[in-house]
């Protein structure tokens, strides 16, 4: 970039124009780059407003030439007599206590970790460590055996009381890593002040990490609303279904051929998401930064 | 330790107020949520499912001991076991690579801060946020049909194509594949943050030298990134051995068991099939399989990363 510029001051005027020329060329490339990495999600949100049987035969064109809402009527209407705002309610549900647990829970032994010293603590550590290399995928069967002797199968339990316990070690680790950049000045004066250690967890530390504990938040929920595989091995009654798998079930060849409907529920099952990430991709982008960093 | 020996060292009673605020305490009672999940949602699964890993077992019926049987049997007669492994290698190592590849090309031209750079970054950060839903494995799914956008969009620029993508045995782990490359979002923001951190007199410096630009990048920016590049390696990694959702719901491991994932192959097994037993011998394998490989990672480590303690 700065090779150019370096060159001979002789010809200014053709070296302004041969950097706009190139600025040009670089916001056509990542511009033109862009709408292929978002053509997909807006070919889906628009087809959604296209009259079903137009979908497939006018797939080239984006913009719809009739905009139609019936999709998502008919899409509402949900299968087996279950409107589809009864998945989004369940969705809502699970996600939410789900990430309460997972907030409060992860901040509480994310202090423990920072803040204390005690026999164990490292070997504690590294299980948490542990926890968050392992994904679910490889204690699907062990879990679902356990579950099943809890005779927790057919209920929400698997899929929220876990979470009550901290057991996804990264935001544990995004904890600690907030909690160790608090001073510990903050601490010594507040039990100096005869504050205890919990004391000082809910007045000092809480306030200050709560920029960590929105991030937690977010992720969690997304993460939530996203789940598809506990949803698939623990929820049995089609009334208690989450969104994600009322939409897999939904889009089944031989329950219904009714594109319009599916991507209009498609549309509305990632509306949560994209809003949360058009008005608070700030906090995104900070966990991500800070927890994906160091290894 | 030395703390914990001065908690204990007083004889009078404390009050249980006193005895909670000692540290070492403390440390236990704020980390026991974790102890607790830790033994109860992972050790004690992983020890239940060790056992049935040596059974005869469909849920149904009592399990029954045969000892080696379940881990001979997938070693020795399973064919779909060592095809599955081999799918689940070829997805993880062709899309990891790429996808950070894709993420730090991405991140060196979005370096550069124009006007538009947020919105740019939006853009490719998107996918990667909502990739992970059953939405987007419904439409890509819908994208690679035989009347799908892929081969509409081929014939709008006039290449007759009515591709099977899906069940071509071939092409067919490459959706999949591109799926996971597409989502290189969150890899990119990484790369991002690292490279802000690189200081700038290293460069000027180079520059001094005479360090042309590649020289530059291999020089100063791809030995700076190595700890980032590893970090993301290993958990993406993981994670792609391990996926799931996408291939459950686009190709069900169709055709002729060319996308068939392990994890999906273990979920058949397990809740189709409803041999418990022999699913938990899968489980415990892949996790065996997950950690060398991770441990295999973790000692090429010295080789070509950079030691920033160093």
């Amino acid at each position: 970039m700065t090779g150019a510029v370096k060159t001979k001051k002789k010809s200014l005027s053709w070296e302004r124009r041969k950097r706009i020329v190139m600025r040009v060329i670089y916001h056509a490339l990542v511009m033109g780059f862009g709408f292929v990495m978002i053509y997909p999600l807006l070919w889906m949100v628009l087809s959604s407003f296209k009259p079903t049987n137009t979908i497939f035969t006018t797939a080239g064109q984006i913009i719809p030439s009739v905009w139609t809402l019936d999709n998502y009527a008919n899409g509402l209407k949900g299968f087996g007599k279950i409107p589809f705002m009864q998945f989004f309610a369940n969705s809502l549900f699970i996600s939410v206590t789900a990430t309460i647990g997972t907030v409060i829970s992860s901040a509480i032994v994310a202090y423990g970790f920072s803040r204390t010293r005690f026999r164990g603590r490292g070997v504690l550590f590294a299980a948490m460590l542990v926890t968050m290399m392992l994904p679910a995928q490889v204690l699907m069967v062990p879990q679902y055996l356990w579950y099943q002797k809890l005779n927790w199968v057919g209920t929400y339990l698997p899929l929220i009381v876990p979470y009550f316990f901290a057991v996804q070690g990264f935001f544990v680790y995004l904890n600690v890593n907030f909690i160790n950049g608090i001073p510990r000045e903050l601490d010594e004066a507040a039990k100096i002040d005869g504050c205890s250690i919990y004391g000082i967890f809910l007045r000092i530390i809480v306030p200050l990490l709560t920029p960590a504990l929105i991030t937690s938040g977010i992720f969690s929920f997304i993460w939530r609303w996203d789940d598809f595989l506990s949803a698939l091995l623990y929820v049995r009654s089609s009334a208690m279904y989450p969104a994600s798998l009322a939409l897999k079930l939904f889009c089944d060849p031989s329950s219904s051929s009714d594109y319009g409907a599916m991507f209009a529920m498609s549309t509305l099952s990632i509306l949560p998401v994209v809003l949360i990430f058009i008005f608070l991709q700030k906090y995104l982008v900070e966990g991500i930064a800070t927890s994906g960093l160091k290894g | 330790m030395s703390q914990t020996q001065r908690g204990t060292r007083p004889k009078r009673r404390l009050t249980i107020g006193q005895w909670l605020n000692q540290e070492h305490v403390a440390g236990v009672v704020c980390t026991s949520p974790f102890i607790i999940g830790f033994l109860l949602f992972l050790v004690v699964p992983m020890i239940l499912s060790g056992y049935y890993s040596f059974c005869d077992y469909d849920i149904l019926s009592a399990p029954e001991w045969v000892g080696l049987k379940n881990f001979i049997n997938i070693f020795t007669s399973d064919a779909k076991f060592v095809k599955s492994i081999g799918v689940t290698f070829y997805f993880a190592l062709v899309s990891v690579p790429l996808r950070l590849i894709f993420a730090l090309i991405v991140a060196m031209i979005l370096l550069r801060n124009t006007k538009l750079t947020g919105l740019y970054r939006s853009a490719y950060y998107l996918p990667s946020i909502i990739g992970g839903s059953v939405a987007v494995a419904i439409l890509w799914k819908r994208m690679f049909a035989i009347d799908g956008t892929i081969n509409v969009l081929l014939q709008s620029i006039g290449i007759d194509s009515h591709f099977a993508w899906l069940g071509n045995t071939k092409t067919a782990i490459w959706t999949l594949i591109v799926l996971a490359v597409w989502q290189f979002g969150s890899s990119m923001l990484i790369f991002l943050s690292s490279l802000k951190q690189i200081p700038e007199t290293l460069y000027e410096a180079a520059r001094v030298d005479g360090a042309s630009s590649p020289r530059q990048f291999f020089s100063i920016t791809l030995p700076l990134l190595t700890p980032t590049i590893f970090f993301n390696l290993v958990m993406q990694m993981i994670n792609g051995f391990l996926a799931f959702t996408q291939c459950y719901i686009i190709t069900q491991g169709k055709p002729m068991n060319s996308t068939l994932f392990y994890t999906v192959y273990m979920y058949q097994q397990a809740f189709e099939f409803k041999h418990t037993g022999y699913a938990s011998a899968l489980a415990w394998v892949m996790l065996l399989i997950v950690g060398a490989f991770t441990g295999v990672l973790f000692l090429t480590k010295r080789f070509w990363v950079y030691d920033e303690g160093a």
